[in-house]
């Protein structure tokens, strides 16, 4: 029993540990965000890395995420004859919920990933410590770009997901379905307010901090080797998809 | 220039130095080598700073760099060269973009004046013409090269050459040697090189140090270390499988 209580203390504090280890990280690189010199050319080199790599995952998965919630929604809103609603059903359910955490998720599977394995790769073969060496800071060079760039993108990507969506939406209700066009587009404009898009925009930007944050702190503490790099791209996923679903849930219960 | 005192330092309870002593002399070149994994890399990391010993002292034109903050350590690694054992060139940027990065980044050289030190260093060593390559479209030989460009282009006081010629075949080995000696000549700093090449690694340095089960077993010219009666330094001389080495 003493044993059980001394490994399950061990493991605690190994946790707590790395979580601190992981918060003092990010307050490290929130400090150098705001320290010149700013680095926009690597700025704009993570803007568009983010945004080239996620772009058609967003576009593909948008789109049918919009047809899907038509699909299922003009079923359950035929039950209480209110087929009508299908146009804020969709908009409200892709603006406050689907968009920003399906964007970060399809964002974390494919420019979260490759992050933490160009950086785990940095890593290995010592180019981080070649900046160090250079009296550089690696976290102004490599870390701050990815952070600021995440935080802008991820509500531009998510305004795109909601667009495709609610036009995918649109296709099957009002083409395929045969709801009124008129009334799709006009009772979307009575239901959803303004106060609705801000929940998306703070969702999107929270998913972007921490899609950056851990993928980049997994890269830049990775393991030795390709095998090293592997397992950190994992546990890079894994744990961002885990954080997004969570801090969605506390978000969405603050903002409601 | 550098003074190594009582340097200790373990990973995960292995003990990797174990009282590293060590004097290198302003200019000179000195060698430390050592069979593979005795701890020569955790040495030179310890002097750029990289790792921090769990005891004992590095002093750098006499300052303790295991006391100073990281602001105060970049200034002593601005005096700083060093070549990585793979080369650790930036995979995104391009030949002249690696070697210009030390001088874009920490001086306020004309775009003109850094691209003629450029030039020049590519010069130097033998890559004229190759600099809008990317270090993937480069051979194992050439990456060396570009990083010991990259690692000379601030004309730094101290260099520090990581294995510079592993995996390298002989010739290309040699010509890293040459260009070893002849920067050295050109910008006379002092170097410390990491190395198991023997003898051909005698040609080019000053000074040769033995590290062995976490000491410096021995220091001295390389006729000294050549003449050694210590059976460790001898059996790796001759690289001998019979001796006092166990692997």
């Amino acid at each position: 029993m003493e044993r059980l209580l001394i490994a399950i203390g061990l493991w605690t504090i190994s946790r707590l540990r790395r979580m601190g280890h992981m918060f003092v990280f990010l307050l490290n690189s929130f400090y150098f965000i705001f320290i010149p010199p700013f680095k926009f050319r690597l700025l704009l080199r993570q803007i568009r890395f983010f945004g080239n790599k996620s772009m058609l995952v967003i576009l593909l998965t948008g789109s049918f995420t919009g047809m899907v919630l038509a699909l299922q929604l003009f079923y359950i809103l035929r039950k209480f004859g209110s087929e009508a609603l299908l146009g804020p059903g969709i908009a409200l359910s892709l603006i406050r919920e689907l968009g920003p955490v399906l964007s970060a998720l399809m964002v974390t599977g494919r420019a979260g990933s490759a992050l933490t394995a160009e950086v785990g790769m940095m890593r290995i073969s010592e180019q981080i410590d070649a900046l160090t060496a250079m009296a550089l800071n690696p976290i102004r060079y490599l870390i701050v770009p990815n952070i600021v760039a995440a935080i802008i993108v991820f509500p531009l990507l998510v305004a795109i997901f909601n667009v495709i969506g609610i036009f995918g939406g649109y296709l099957v209700g009002v083409e395929i379905l045969g709801v009124s066009s008129g009334t799709y587009f006009s009772l979307m404009e009575d239901y959803v307010t303004m106060e609705d898009i801000m929940v998306g925009i703070y969702k999107s930007l929270s998913f972007g901090l921490i899609v950056s944050w851990i993928c980049c702190y997994k890269g830049f503490y990775t393991g030795y080797g390709a095998e090293g790099v592997s397992k950190s791209t994992t546990e890079a996923v894994v744990l961002c998809s885990i954080l997004i679903l969570i801090w969605d849930y506390f978000l969405g219960a603050i903002l409601l | 220039m550098i003074e190594i005192i009582d340097l200790h330092k373990s990973f995960n309870g292995q003990k990797v130095l174990n009282g590293v002593n060590l004097k290198i002399a302003e200019k000179e070149i000195v060698t430390i080598m050592g069979i593979s994994g005795c701890g020569k890399s955790v040495l030179i990391k310890h002097i750029i700073g990289l790792l921090m010993p769990d005891k004992g002292r590095i002093l750098i034109e006499g300052v303790d760099i295991t006391k100073l903050e990281t602001k105060e350590l970049d200034k002593i690694r601005e005096k700083l060269g060093v070549l990585f054992q793979g080369g650790a060139l930036f995979d995104s940027l391009t030949v002249y973009g690696n070697i210009a990065f030390p001088l874009r980044e920490k001086t306020k050289l004309s775009r003109e004046e850094v691209r003629d030190r450029v030039m020049h260093a590519l010069e130097d060593v033998g890559l004229k013409g190759m600099e809008r390559k990317y270090p993937g479209e480069l051979s194992g030989g050439m990456k060396k090269r570009v990083a010991v460009a990259r690692a000379l282009i601030s004309e730094p006081a101290i260099v520090l050459f990581d294995e510079p010629t592993t995996g390298l075949d002989p010739i290309i080995a040699s010509s890293i040697h040459v260009l070893i000696k002849s920067t050295h000549k050109k910008y006379g700093y002092t170097g410390v090189v990491i190395s198991h090449e023997v003898p051909k690694i005698f040609e080019i340095t000053d000074k040769v140090a033995m590290l062995h089960n976490g000491i410096i077993i021995e220091v001295g010219t390389p006729e000294e270390i050549q003449n050694s009666t210590n059976p460790i330094v001898r059996q790796f001389i001759t690289g001998s499988h019979e001796g006092p080495i166990e692997y």
